[in-house]
């Protein structure tokens, strides 16, 4: 009965966190932990680290998810979410995303005081400054975005190190280079639901084409920060091989679907790029261990 | 064009698995040339086999994948090269890089007869050196007897690439359907063979 309880629970608000989404920022911090040789034993601050990012993220999630749910209902992708459809009160869904946010910044600024700050950083440009602010005015709001996203890489390697890096930056430059790949393949393929719910994209703004581009020239950036900091790092010969290998795939499909755009190879490139982050916060991740 | 299915994406995922061992930890101990001979042809297989997990086979419709697939037994054949018999690097390097151009000029610019003949000469060539160099090395005693699978991968690689480019020529060996059946068996067996040589080394 119990486990039925919680399976139903689960089941009903999971999607609240975007878990594939918030898994994998969560990776990108303790690979940013990791980078910095810190043992993979040391429970506490492990657990602490993936505790406090898993909440904080989850709760910008829920946050951003709660104050987008009016054009969430318009957008046919996304109008099965449960605060579109009307499964989950708002109300609730506010308070679970305001107690996961105050709960994980607290925890993160127990773990380190500038960590704690880091953190909070990326959970106010990406609530505040990126969702509530500029994602209904302006296309550009994706750099807020990928400002964001690039906080827990950079919080994980900091409370490693115990300071910010130039590595540090170097590996949030490449996740902040690495979102327009993402969400702009994403903005391409769903561009008729934003364009629904009067959402700024770049295709609707520019146009497809420079979208492209801009896809293009951002993989490149991001693929030369993560060799950078790949470097940095101290990654093997053998695992900076590899990710020239990953990063010449990702350049080249960019480049692919700038010459002879297709939706399919935009879609490919969607899911590539993802591949792409994990592969490389992995290599990061293993050069730690 | 076939579905791709779940095992075709296994097979496929332990080949990009295997393809990516070997890129970061078997090709250590070598000097620049062929371990970055050897990373580009490894390195096709991987970034193919993760396109193929990704897209299907409808991945293979690009014109792009006959040059791609005659890169990887031409950089292979050329880090076999540089490793075993450097005296040769420069020659081959300069058939390789003529050899790449010719493939890739013809598929765009020459007739579909032209381009077919110097698409089977030079994959053709760089297949059995991949082959034969491993099993001359093997029975003169400077490598193991393992080793030969590096020779069985080579055959295989030569073979899995002439049937993918043959295929994109419009003079398909196999039906289409049956090349596209054995194409994730072929590419793994490849890279477990090239992978176990070079561990037996």
């Amino acid at each position: 009965m119990c486990m039925l309880t919680i399976r139903r629970v689960t089941k009903k608000y999971l999607p609240l966190i975007k878990s594939l989404q918030t898994g994998l920022l969560v990776v990108t911090g303790l690979a940013g932990y990791m980078s910095a040789r810190c043992p993979v034993h040391n429970i506490p601050t492990v657990l602490g680290l993936s505790a406090s990012l898993l909440l904080s993220i989850s709760g910008s999630t829920v946050l951003n998810m709660w104050y987008d749910r009016d054009i969430d209902a318009i957008m046919p992708r996304t109008s099965k979410r449960p605060l579109s459809t009307g499964e989950i009160e708002p109300g609730k869904a506010l308070i679970i995303g305001l107690v996961f946010s105050l709960i994980g910044v607290s925890w993160a600024l127990a773990l380190d005081l500038l960590y704690g700050i880091v953190i909070f950083a990326g959970l106010f440009f990406d609530v505040v400054v990126y969702t509530i602010w500029l994602k209904r005015r302006t296309a550009w709001s994706i750099i807020w975005g990928g400002i964001a996203g690039g906080m827990p890489v950079l919080a994980g390697r900091l409370l490693g190190l115990g300071q910010i890096d130039w590595v540090g930056i170097a590996l949030a430059l490449g996740v902040l280079f690495w979102i327009p790949t993402h969400i702009l393949t994403f903005s391409i393929r769903y561009h008729a639901d934003y364009q629904k719910a009067r959402v700024p994209t770049f295709p609707s703004t520019y146009s497809f084409q420079t979208t492209r581009l801009i896809i293009a020239i951002s993989s490149i950036l991001a693929t030369l920060a993560f060799g950078v900091a790949g470097y940095g790092v101290g990654l093997t010969w053998g695992f900076l091989r590899l990710l020239a290998v990953l990063s010449a795939g990702l350049f080249i499909l960019a480049v692919k679907s700038l010459t002879s755009p297709s939706e399919r190879l935009t879609f490919g490139l969607f899911k590539y790029a993802s591949l792409y982050m994990l592969s490389t916060m992995l290599l990061m991740f293993l050069t730690g261990m | 064009m076939k579905k791709i299915s779940v095992l075709d994406r296994i097979l496929l995922l332990l080949t990009v698995l295997m393809a990516a061992y070997q890129i970061s930890y078997g090709l250590n101990g070598l000097s620049v040339l062929p371990a970055w001979s050897y990373t580009i042809g490894f390195g096709i297989l991987l970034v193919a086999g993760l396109l193929l997990i990704i897209l299907g086979f409808e991945g293979l419709e690009s014109q792009i994948v006959v040059i791609l697939s005659t890169l990887i037994p031409l950089s292979i054949s050329l880090g076999l090269v540089a490793e075993h018999i450097p005296q040769y690097t420069l020659p081959y390097f300069i058939f390789a890089a003529l050899g790449f151009g010719a493939v890739a000029f013809t598929r765009f610019a020459a007739e579909g007869k032209i381009a077919t003949i110097v698409l089977a000469v030079v994959h053709g060539f760089a297949g059995i050196l991949i082959t034969i160099l491993p099993l001359i090395l093997s029975l003169n005693g400077f490598v193991s007897t393992g080793y030969l699978l590096v020779g069985l991968g080579g055959a295989l690689i030569g073979a899995g690439g002439l049937l993918l480019a043959f295929l994109k020529t419009g003079k398909p060996i196999l039906p289409r359907d049956t090349i596209l059946s054995v194409l994730p068996v072929l590419l793994l067996l490849m890279t477990a063979a090239y992978l176990a040589g070079f561990i037996l080394k």
